[in-house]
Formats: structure tokens, sequence, C-alpha cells
């Protein structure tokens, strides 16, 4: 067994900084145990879900999601809250850790980006072990003017199972960005977070970056409700297989006149072991709506490839140039370690992709 | 610089080039016309290695060195540049880190400081700075496409550039200032433009070129040395560029059939 603290490199593999310079407050969980939770920025509340419910912030459990008895049981989670008009300069980190071969993580998380607000928070998923389950419920609220920008990566160790199950609720001119970020899915990851767009105006935005290795299974998708006056939405999700299988789900619900949605699902396929099925879904309950989407599945173009080497790049530097360009990782500001992780993986890729 | 040796080359099973020979000495330019789809692509896409063109006899030699088996890459770092008629739009990429990696020799490396002002001055000289950041390619016009591909010849400094159809899809008013760039990439008709200075320019002349005209129109804007025409995959003319021009203009290619006899 590894404990959290022994695993900085694993840490900063999933954007966790253990030296906190650029943070303004950290949360650790291993197992049941909260083994970290400080505030350095003033502006954020941080504090574990089961305090949390004590203090009396019990309005927001179960307040996204419908109440499940299956999902009871858990052990505890974080809290955070960014105060009305905060906007904390740096974001607020989260971690849940496996250390325990085998062992079964429940957590329940809430977030409240308050009245306008700012609030970014990264959490990171990880594991010191091959084996063991993770659940996580997660209830996210952006309340009036508000920014909840969410970025979230998953390192799980080969054996892991991991069923999350996440609700946000978008009040009144707030805004939700979800950042993705998913490697090592471990044995199996199911997961379709959904957005209601409550408020006039309201507005989310997805975008994910899935690569699946062999053996690797992951069915990942985001779901919108767009039910507010002049509500936005954009699903943005690319998905690389060098050999793993991947279903890329998007469902948009457009639910009164007048909104706006864009579903776009692009996977690279560059072994041919690999499978990717994207299923873009776009569902109108109302005239005057205007919802879109894009899908398309496909291998590394050729003559991209000689058109860059025809500048002298080498044919490994042009693929795996593409293969980046396409994940688009340059704007998700990936943590250094998990960059030079994905230049490994797609080169050694290189050979089946063409 | 680059010598052609009775070259025959197939492209999905079927031979397109007929054993071609061509020699294009050093500081040389040559053009080689012809109608469509009499094989100048082709060879202007075996001499620079592309996939999908098979040399089944015959060699190339550059600077003296049989490049006939040569991965692209190695021929483009041996000093091969190549201007595309059509290039790919390469999603992901910026025109601006493409020519950063031209700069450094088709290396992935930090850019240093005067890497990164070699870009700004060579996007300025090719006037193409308002694309620079944009996706290599991605919604450019005729003619900033072709702007961009010299740009990034510019760039890579190669030995022997191979420009294939450069006044394609350019507008007739346009023509002239992409001459002028070509002529600039040549180090040949040297005007100062206060940019690049003429002795760094003077140096260009070194440079040979091998380019592909359909229309000719190109040559009255390019300073060339020597012409050939291309008829159903074999060389059938060559001489002074311009005075093959006008014949052609006279009598149209139908006429070079003829020389196939």
């Amino acid at each position: 067994m590894s404990s959290v603290t022994d695993q900085k490199d694993k840490l900063l593999m999933v954007g966790i900084d253990t030296e906190e310079k650029e943070r303004s407050a950290t949360f650790i969980q291993e197992e049941d145990r909260v083994v970290s939770c400080g505030v350095k920025q003033e502006g954020v509340e941080l504090l574990p879900v089961k305090k949390a419910l004590e203090k009396g912030y019990g309005e927001y459990l179960w307040g996204a999601l419908e109440k499940d008895p299956q999902y009871e049981g858990f052990s505890n989670g974080y809290f955070i809250r960014s105060e009305p008009g905060a906007k904390p300069v740096f974001p607020v980190q989260a971690c849940l850790y496996i250390a325990k071969e085998g062992s079964v993580q429940h957590v329940h998380n809430i977030v409240v980006a308050d009245e306008n607000s700012e609030l970014h928070v990264i959490t990171g998923c990880t594991s010191g072990t091959k084996r063991g389950t993770h659940i996580g419920v997660s209830e996210f609220y952006v309340k009036k003017g508000a920014l909840l920008h969410f970025t979230m990566i998953h390192a799980w160790g080969d054996e892991i199972e991991t069923y999350p199950k996440t609700a946000v609720v978008v009040e009144e001119g707030g805004t939700f960005i979800s950042d993705y970020i998913c490697m090592h899915p471990g044995k199996a990851i199911k997961m379709y977070p959904t957005v209601y767009l409550k408020g006039a105006g309201a507005t989310a935005r997805f975008q994910s970056v899935l690569v699946a290795v062999p053996g690797a299974s992951m069915d990942i998708g985001s779901r919108v409700y767009l039910s507010g006056e002049n509500t936005r939405a954009e699903i943005i999700s690319r998905a690389v297989s060098v050999g793993g299988e991947i279903i890329a789900r998007g469902h948009l619900i457009g639910e009164v006149p007048g909104v706006k949605a864009h579903l776009e699902c692009r996977g690279l396929l560059l072994d041919p072991k690999g499978r990717i099925h994207a299923i873009p879904e776009l569902e109108g309950k109302a005239i005057d709506l205007e919802m879109t989407h894009e899908a398309a599945v496909g291998k590394i173009d050729r003559e991209e490839v000689e058109y860059l080497m025809a500048r002298g790049m080498t044919e490994d530097d042009a693929v795996s140039s593409i293969v980046r360009g396409f994940l688009n990782v340059e704007i998700m500001g990936l943590p250094e370690p998990l960059k030079r992780e994905l230049d490994e993986i797609i080169s050694k890729s290189n050979e089946d992709a063409l | 610089m680059l010598k052609v040796e009775n070259l025959k080359v197939e492209v999905e099973g079927k031979e397109i080039l007929h054993g071609v020979s061509l020699e294009v000495p050093d500081g040389e330019v040559h053009v080689l016309m012809g109608p469509n789809g009499s094989g100048k692509s082709t060879l202007l896409m075996a001499i620079m290695g592309f996939s999908g063109y098979r040399v089944t006899e015959g060699r190339i030699l550059f600077n003296g060195e049989d490049i006939t088996d040569l991965p692209l890459h190695e021929r483009a770092r041996r000093g091969l540049g190549i201007a595309f008629q059509r290039p790919p739009v390469v999603k992901g990429i910026k025109t601006r880190h493409l020519l950063g990696i031209c700069l450094n020799k088709g290396e992935i490396k930090p850019l240093t400081k005067d890497t990164k002002e070699k870009i700004e001055a060579l996007a300025e000289e090719m006037n193409c700075k308002p694309f620079l950041d944009r996706e290599v390619n991605a919604g450019l016009s005729g003619g900033e496409v072709k702007r961009s591909e010299l740009m990034q010849l510019l760039a890579q400094d190669p030995k022997m550039v191979l420009l294939d159809e450069p006044e394609s899809g350019v507008d007739l008013e346009n023509i002239a200032l992409l001459g002028k760039a070509i002529n600039s990439l040549l180090g040949r008709g040297l005007e100062p433009n206060g940019i690049t200075p003429l002795k760094e320019k003077k140096e260009r002349r070194k440079r040979s070129a091998l380019v592909i005209t359909h229309t000719g129109h190109i040559l009255n804007y390019l300073f060339s040395d020597r012409g050939y025409v291309m008829m159903k995959g074999r060389i059938v003319c060559q001489g002074n560029p311009r005075e093959i021009l006008r014949t052609v203009e006279k009598y149209g290619y139908q006429e070079c059939v003829k020389c196939l006899r």
C-alpha cells in the first residue's frame, strides 16, 4: 500500500500541486480519510462534505440529483463554495485517492459557485493500487451570474472501476465550463454528467479529451437540458484510440424556443484493434431552436503527414503533432507530466497509425 | 544540383512517367510546361518522395547523392523544398508553429529569440502576418495559400525548390506579386524591400528551382533559364523557356504531340 502523501508524481499527473503554489485551497481524501483540507485565499470555503452538512448546507444534498438510496452510504467528499462576488485568482484543487488494494471509495461532492463569483476547481482522481472501485456523486450549483470552471483528470490504476454520477444546475446568467481529460480510465468508466440550464441566458461548455490504450473501455458523455430562455450549450469531445474502446456520447435537449446548442464528437483511430463509437443526440421540444451536431471518426490523413514531412519533420513527429493538434490539449492546459505521457502513448502507436 | 535519369514512375500500378531525364544545375531556374495530365506533378512528387509515386526505373541524384530511396523528410533535410499547389489544412497546428519547425530544419524544439524574430520578418516579407496564428492553410484565399507556401520555403532555406503550378488559383492582378515573391525566394530581380537586406537576398541566387506551369503565365514574371515540354509522361522539347512558351501560346500543345512520334 502506498499512501497518498508519497505520491507527489502521481498527483502532479492529475494536476494536483502538492506545493500548493498556485492554488487557493487543497482537499485530499484517501479512501475514507480526509488527509488535507485547507484554504489559502479569501472568498473560498472548503470543508469535508459531512462537516458542511452539519454546518447547515443540507439543502445542497440531493438538490441537483434525485435522491438515490443506492448512493446514500457515502463516506465523505468535498464541499467547495465560492462566496458571493468572490473571484479567487487561483483554482481550488481536490484529489480523491485510492490507496488500498480492492477498496471501495464512495464520495459525495458538492460545489457551489455563489452569485456573481468565479470559481475554478481542478480535481484529480488517481490510485496507488491496481484494483478498487470509486463511486463519486457530485452536485454542482452555479448561482446567478456565477462562473464555475471545472477541470477533471482521471488517471486510475488498471483494474479500477469508476462510476461517477454528476448533475449541475445553472441559474440565470451563470456559466458552467467542464474540461475533462481521461487517459487512464482503469478497467471501466462510465459517466454521463448532466447539466440543467434553468436560468435565462445560462451557458454550458464541455470539452473532453479521451485517450484509450489497449484494454481500456470508456463510455463517456455529456448531457445538457436547455430549459431557460436564451440558454446556450456546446459539447466538444475528442477521442483517440490506440487500441482501446471509446463510446463518446452527447445529448442536447432543447426545451424552450430560442435556445442554441452544438455538439461535436470527433474520433481518431490510431490502431486497427481500437473502436470508437460516437453517439450524438439532439432532442428538440420547442419550435424555433437551433441545435446542430458534427461527428466524425477516421484515421490520420496521410496527406497531412507528408505535408509536414516535406517541411523536414520525421514521420513520428508529424503524426504526434497532428494528434496533439486534434486533441487540442494546449487549450486545456494539461499538466506537464501528463503531456509527456500523452506524447509517449502517441509515438508508441505511430507504427500502426498509417 | 538535381539530376533525374531515365525515371519511370508508377501511380496506382499504372506507369505515368516513361523514362524522364533532366538536369538542373546550381542556381538555375527550369520550367516544366505541358498540358494537364502529362505527368508534370508526378515528376515533382516523385522527386520529393511522396508515397504513392513508385519509381520503377532510373534514379534521382541530388548534389551527387542518390536520393531515389530516401524518405521524404530526409530529402527535405538535405535541401529539397516544395511548394504545394493545393496544400491540405492541418488542424490544430498554427502556421507560426510550422514556420518555427521549418526554421529548425524539421526539429520540434523551443524557439529561440532569434527564431521568433525571423518568423516575424518572414511573415512581414511574404505578407502573411494576418494568418500567422491561424491553423495551417485554414480558410486562406488562393493567393494567401501561395504566399504561405513560399514563406515556409524561405524558412526552410532549401538548396532547391520545386514549385507546383504557383499561379493556379491566383487572380491575374496577384500573379505579378506572386512572381515577385518567387523571384525574391530565388534571389532574382532583386529589389530592396526594407526588410531583408539585398546581400542576404543575393545569397538566395544560389538556389535552383524546377517550376511547373500549365498556362505559362508565371513566365512573364519569373526569370527562368531553361524550359521543357512534357507530353504523356515524356519530355518532348527543351530550350529557351520564353521561346517555347511563345510557340505553345500560338499553336497550342497539340502541335507538341507531333514531337512524340
